[in-house]
């Protein structure tokens, strides 16, 4: 089980899907969920909807399982002799950039490198500190007559980044995109549980598109599917070496789920996927959201009429950088955890379900 | 390419090449790299040769702990040479005698050094992650958020960064000092980690070498490239009237410190130094031209004139340039300036060494990834073989 994870995971992070972008990743993951369900679906944005029909008499209520799909990467700005100016797509850290490995998609997938140009180039004000993002260049080491003549890399191209996983001790696992990837594994694995146990609800995974840049595929598919329930699954801050002073803020690897709390979750909901974990015998954490989960949540929730909606996160090191890492067992728990709750919906779920 | 220690110490560079010049004035600001096709085709490298390099360049050696670089070296060149021993500090040293040796036969010097910037170990954290102190100009800006491999396992570990999302606006832009960076191999606790590393060990970056167009793509590039050349120049079949000494130098980039006992022991009549030079032929972020690019990827073999180390031999730099100009091969004089090279210390080596430097041109050097072009390392192959076999003693007559 945790191999197959584990090599799951090594090929979702590594296959390219910015925000808006997402086919290639969503081809991975359709090839994934198809033996697991019963129709899978391409939305109007992009989203893949997978439903897993119910054992329950029609009409079945339905719950919806919502994992971001995209990742956070750069767009082409200008081509510049041999060199490319970027802007970002998503919350890119600028700290983490020079001497990034990346893919330029042009015509065809180039290799690139995040590139700092050295301070004697920079304007007065960017020589010390941080250089921003506009201020870096990506270098595909072609010259600029192929570069301009051939049209390989025109501007809007995306770019994503191209670090290869790297497996740490303890069974971590260091890569990028691993938020969200590790959350859509994560569903891989619920639906892999469900396969011995199956539910009453109908289930609908949905890896959805453009979370990074505003949560637009979680509102289009909310609308459309128009759930009884829902669970946003993401990844949350992991405890760790660099993130000491934020240690409010952090929960740890190996700690299990972590579960939102917060003006964004059903309290209802909240308490019914404590009692899962409790039944399943899991370790997990609570996570204090007072405002914005920063999830898919945020816009499902309000979507028609309004539903009543849940965060589960994997906790995450080194968020938004090509080196985030977390634990295989955190992954494999949250699949578990959504499935011992989801084999114990009943029929009459929805009406025991209240605020206090 | 060792570090400078003070980069507002620069001197104004000057126009490094009178053939340059035309080709500069009349391109526009932003591209002004010259558009200078080489006069004949570059040879290309062999599969066999890339594949050589290739390994040179995945293998770790940092400054002081040049063996994983060593071997392969001595492997490469064992069978092509009359001579190899290593010496007290670590440099492999390899002679090809003339066919008429003897002691009054002159002895040539060629030089590169083996050693890449890296880190050390220096301590473990209660939390299991790993303290570290830089070995040579590293660039700092380049560490946050990468993986590394160190030990002698070659251990894989990542340098961690809180995430963006819970910094405040001066966070975001204060640079990360490597005293506040650590190593997470992924255990939770100082007795785990000793378990797999020990403090002192070396470590490095894992960028993977490959071929991407015209350009080529690693680590360590500065200077595998020029140890790759030095293989190579021993591996052509000529013989020569000289002992061509070949020296893989250990520590150049904390000081040029083999290559100074090597000048002693070799004792040359001259000597060339392979190196790897930066490429900072980028486009300024206004209108302003890029006159201090240092050297440029595409435009041959870099030439040393002077550097903060040394100024080269005249007669040398010369020979290099009538030799390159016989046969139509590409060169560029590097921008003199700060920056040096084993020759530093090889030209001070008992009465003096007459010494010059060629570079391959590389861009973003001691960082986790360097590019340079293929066709500049042949190109350097070619010069240096050429350089070499036309060697008499007349090139150092004044």
């Amino acid at each position: 089980m945790e191999t197959l994870l584990l090599s799951h995971l090594k090929e979702l992070t590594t296959a390219p899907g910015v925000s808006g972008y997402e086919h290639r990743v969503r081809d991975l993951i359709r090839a994934a969920w198809t033996p697991l369900t019963d129709e899978p679906h391409t939305d109007r944005l992009g989203s893949l909807w997978a439903i897993k029909h119910g054992t329950g008499a029609k009409p079945r209520p339905r719950i919806m399982l919502a994992a971001h799909m995209d990742a956070i990467g750069l767009m082409v700005s200008q081509v510049e002799g041999e060199f490319l100016r970027v802007v970002p797509i998503g919350g890119i850290d600028a700290r983490v950039m020079p001497g990034q490995l990346v893919t330029v998609h042009g015509r065809e997938d180039l290799p690139g490198v995040v590139a700092e140009p050295p301070a004697f180039l920079l304007p007065k004000a960017n020589r010390e500190g941080v250089v921003p993002l506009s201020e870096l260049l990506v270098d595909t080491g072609l010259p600029a007559d192929t570069l301009r003549i051939s049209g390989l890399v025109k501007a809007g191209d995306v770019i994503s980044f191209a670090q290869p996983p790297v497996e740490l001790q303890n069974e971590l696992l260091a890569a990028k995109s691993l938020d969200n990837r590790a959350s859509v594994a994560a569903l891989t694995v619920c639906l892999e549980t469900l396969k011995s146990r199956p539910p009453v609800w109908d289930v609908i995974a949905v890896a959805t598109v453009q979370e990074e840049v505003g949560l637009q595929g979680a509102r289009a598919s909310a609308f459309a599917l128009h759930p009884d329930l829902a669970v946003a699954v993401d990844v949350t801050h992991g405890s760790g070496p660099a993130s000491k002073e934020y240690a409010d803020k952090t929960f740890p690897l190996g700690g299990g789920p972590v579960l939102g709390l917060g003006p964004n979750i059903h309290p209802g909901l909240h308490a019914a996927l404590k009692a899962a974990a409790d039944r399943a015998e899991m370790p997990y954490t609570v996570e204090p959201m007072p405002t914005h989960s920063g999830t898919d949540a945020y816009a499902i929730q309000i979507a028609r009429a309004g539903i009543p909606t849940m965060v589960v996160s994997i906790p995450l090191r080194n968020m938004h950088t090509p080196v985030e890492v977390l634990s295989l067992k955190d992954v494999a728990r949250v699949g578990r955890l959504l499935a011992e709750f989801i084999a114990g919906l009943g029929a009459d779920f929805m009406s025991t379900l209240t605020l206090d | 390419m060792a570090k400078k220690p003070v980069r507002k110490a620069a001197p104004k560079p000057r126009r490094p090449a009178a053939r340059l010049a035309p080709q500069r004035a009349k391109a526009s600001a932003r591209d002004q790299r010259p558009q200078l096709q080489p006069r004949v085709r570059p040879p290309k490298a062999t599969a066999s040769e890339m594949d050589l390099l290739r390994e040179l360049c995945n293998a770790i050696a940092v400054s002081g702990d040049e063996g994983a670089v060593r071997r392969i070296v001595l492997d490469a060149i064992r069978d092509h040479v009359d001579e190899v021993r290593v010496d007290a500090l670590g440099n492999a040293l390899a002679v090809k005698r003339s066919k008429r040796s003897s002691q009054r036969t002159p002895r040539l010097l060629v030089a590169a050094h083996m050693d890449e910037v890296g880190f050390m170990l220096t301590g473990h954290e209660s939390d299991g992650s790993l303290r570290f102190e830089l070995v040579g100009g590293v660039e700092e800006r380049t560490l946050l958020g990468k993986p590394v491999l160190v030990g002698p396992k070659r251990l894989p570990g990542v340098i961690g960064a809180a995430p963006v999302h819970l910094l405040n606006d001066d966070r975001r832009n204060a640079v990360t000092k490597v005293s506040q960076m650590r190593i997470d191999i992924g255990v939770d606790s100082a007795d785990a980690a000793k378990r797999w590393v020990k403090m002192g060990e070396r470590g490095g970056f894992t960028t993977e070498f490959a071929v991407v167009g015209p350009s080529l793509r690693g680590k360590a590039l500065d200077n595998r490239l020029g140890c790759a050349t030095l293989i190579e120049v021993l591996r052509a079949p000529a013989v020569y009237d000289f002992d061509l000494h070949a020296a893989f130098t250990v520590q150049e980039e904390v000081g040029l410190r083999g290559a100074r006992v090597v000048g002693y022991a070799v004792d040359p009549a001259c000597a060339f130094v392979l190196d790897c030079t930066p490429a900072r032929d980028l486009p300024s972020s206004d209108d302003r031209e890029n006159t201090r690019y240092n050297s440029r990827l595409g435009l041959g073999p870099a030439i040393y004139i002077s550097d903060r180390g040394m100024i080269s031999n005249d007669r040398l730099v010369r020979y290099l340039q009538q030799t390159a100009d016989a046969a139509g091969l590409p060169y560029q004089f590097r921008q003199p300036g700060g920056g040096g090279t084993d020759a530093g210390a090889i030209h001070l080596a008992r009465e003096g060494v007459p010494t010059v430097s060629v570079s391959v041109p590389g861009r973003y050097p001691h960082s986790p990834v360097m590019l340079a072009r293929t066709e500049d390392w042949r190109n350097t192959v070619k010069l240096m073989r050429l350089a070499l076999e036309n060697w008499t003693p007349q090139v150092l007559k004044r």
